[in-house]
């Protein structure tokens, strides 16, 4: 589905961001990504769908290359769903115009299609009241769960998420990755990058260990827990997992 | 004081100083106002596009309109637009061009070069993960501008726009230099026949800013209902 092969970038001349980095996921297949903060995980997602550009390597999702000056980017994306660490609902439309919006413009469905699909994305996630209310009257957790009804609302064949829990207070973090786990279980092939190693536990296939812009690991799930083979994988778990 | 003054002058004068002058005025100002913020949005866009070229052009434009006297810009314009039109559909003879038309066009252009430093600030003033949201969904650029970016620029901006078109609308007395019967143009021509010159401008002045003064209270209050919650 997604198959990153020999990817570099550079910042400028002297600072490269991304190392080599070559991986890819299965379709169906859930992989997350994490490393100590810099390492450049939040860059490799976002190359994904081309938000961010980079200089060397190919990019392809779905046999489709992303760094090909002749892809249709906005046509590619409207299948990648893409969450984000500080949600990125629009904060002038409602609820359930954020989820539309994408729908009608891009998708060309019709409005009652569209608020159709929408109410029913906003009921899975446990939201059909907030429907038409604005997105600051929303609790980080509440808009973090519209912005992944948001992104399922285009059909994606893919779902990317950056540090989609980082941003929250804690006690909003498991109503979150409760949709992700659901997700998760229905088939969705997935790209988390995020520090929540029990979500990693529960529905990862493959976990990518990544540190100054190289991936140094990218083991199942079972062997990476089990037992990293490299030196900082196993300090940065010691670490997140010491408390 | 005032026992000299003949006040009655201006009841008067009251339908031809609204009719005539003030509807002139309003037209210019809203007209104005309006092409102002379309096509200063675009040399916002032009600046913002990440194209150099586009980007040096626009940014001549706005330095240019802005560091000239507007009663300049008015006077000359008048006297040149004739020619350009000439010039470009290639007549014979200078286009004749309505005063109107004149100091419409020049106010579009000059209020443009406020108006887009205004939207540019408003643009600048979004988040950069909204655009990468709406690309994120699929949305082209222009959509991205269209439905994410301008709306909510649009909304932030909106008291400065609104304070720059009360500017713009004491400015439009300015068409005075083209003989043009705005509303401090009506007023001044009945002061100058009646021979009754306080009264007259007294009266214009408390018009002009009764209007600004209304406007201002009600920019406030459209603040409070429009602007986003965050």
């Amino acid at each position: 589905m997604i198959e990153i092969s020999h990817v570099n970038k550079w910042y400028s001349p002297t600072f490269q961001v991304l190392t080599d980095c070559t991986t890819s996921v299965t379709k169906g297949e859930v992989v997350v990504v994490c490393g100590p903060s810099g390492s450049g995980k939040s860059t490799l997602i976002k190359c994904v769908n081309a938000l961010e550009p980079f200089q060397s390597g190919d990019i392809s999702v779905d046999g489709t290359k992303v760094n090909d000056p002749k892809t249709n980017l906005p046509k590619l994306r409207s299948r990648v769903g893409m969450v984000f660490q500080h949600f990125e609902l629009f904060p002038h439309l409602k609820i359930i115009d954020n989820l539309c919006l994408a729908q009608q413009k891009v998708l060309d469905r019709p409005r009652d299609k569209a608020v159709t699909k929408g109410m029913m994305l906003l009921e899975r996630v446990g939201l059909k009241e907030q429907a038409q209310k604005f997105p600051a009257q929303l609790s980080g957790g509440q808009q973090q769960r519209v912005a992944i009804a948001r992104a399922l609302a285009m059909d994606p064949i893919v779902m990317l998420f950056d540090e989609p829990t980082s941003a929250l207070d804690p006690e909003m973090v498991s109503e979150v990755l409760d949709v992700m786990v659901d997700l998760a279980h229905e088939g969705m092939t997935m790209m988390v990058v995020t520090h929540e190693m029990g979500f990693a536990r529960k529905v990862a296939n493959r976990v990518i260990f990544m540190d100054r812009g190289e991936i140094v690991e990218d083991a199942p799930k079972d062997d990476f827990f089990g037992k990293p083979r490299s030196d900082r994988a196993q300090k940065f778990l010691s670490k997140i997992l010491s408390h | 004081m005032f026992s000299n003054f003949d006040f009655d002058v201006v009841r008067r004068a009251l339908p031809y100083l609204f009719y005539e002058g003030m509807t002139f005025t309003v037209t210019l100002t809203a007209l104005a106002a309006l092409g102002g913020l379309i096509f200063g949005t675009a040399i916002a866009l032009m600046r913002l596009s990440g194209f150099k070229v586009l980007g040096h052009i626009a940014g001549v434009y706005v330095d240019f309109m802005r560091s000239l006297p507007l009663v300049l810009v008015i006077f000359w314009f008048y006297f040149l637009v004739p020619y350009i039109g000439q010039w470009v559909t290639g007549a014979s003879r200078p286009i004749s061009v309505g005063a109107f038309a004149s100091s419409l066009i020049t106010f579009i252009m000059f209020e443009a070069a406020y108006f887009s430093e205004i939207m540019r600030a408003g643009i600048q003033s979004i988040s950069r993960g909204q655009p990468a949201a709406a690309n994120a969904l699929g949305l082209t650029y222009a959509q991205t501008m269209r439905y994410v970016v301008l709306p909510q620029a649009f909304r932030n901006m909106l008291p400065v726009l609104i304070t720059q078109t009360i500017v713009l609308f004491q400015d439009t007395s300015l068409v005075y230099v083209l003989s043009i019967t705005d509303f401090l143009g009506a007023a001044s021509k009945v002061a100058q026949r009646d021979g009754r010159l306080v009264e007259m401008y007294l009266f214009a002045a408390v018009v002009y800013f009764t209007i600004s003064c209304v406007a201002s209270f009600g920019v406030r209050r459209l603040q409070a209902r429009i602007a986003i919650i965050r």
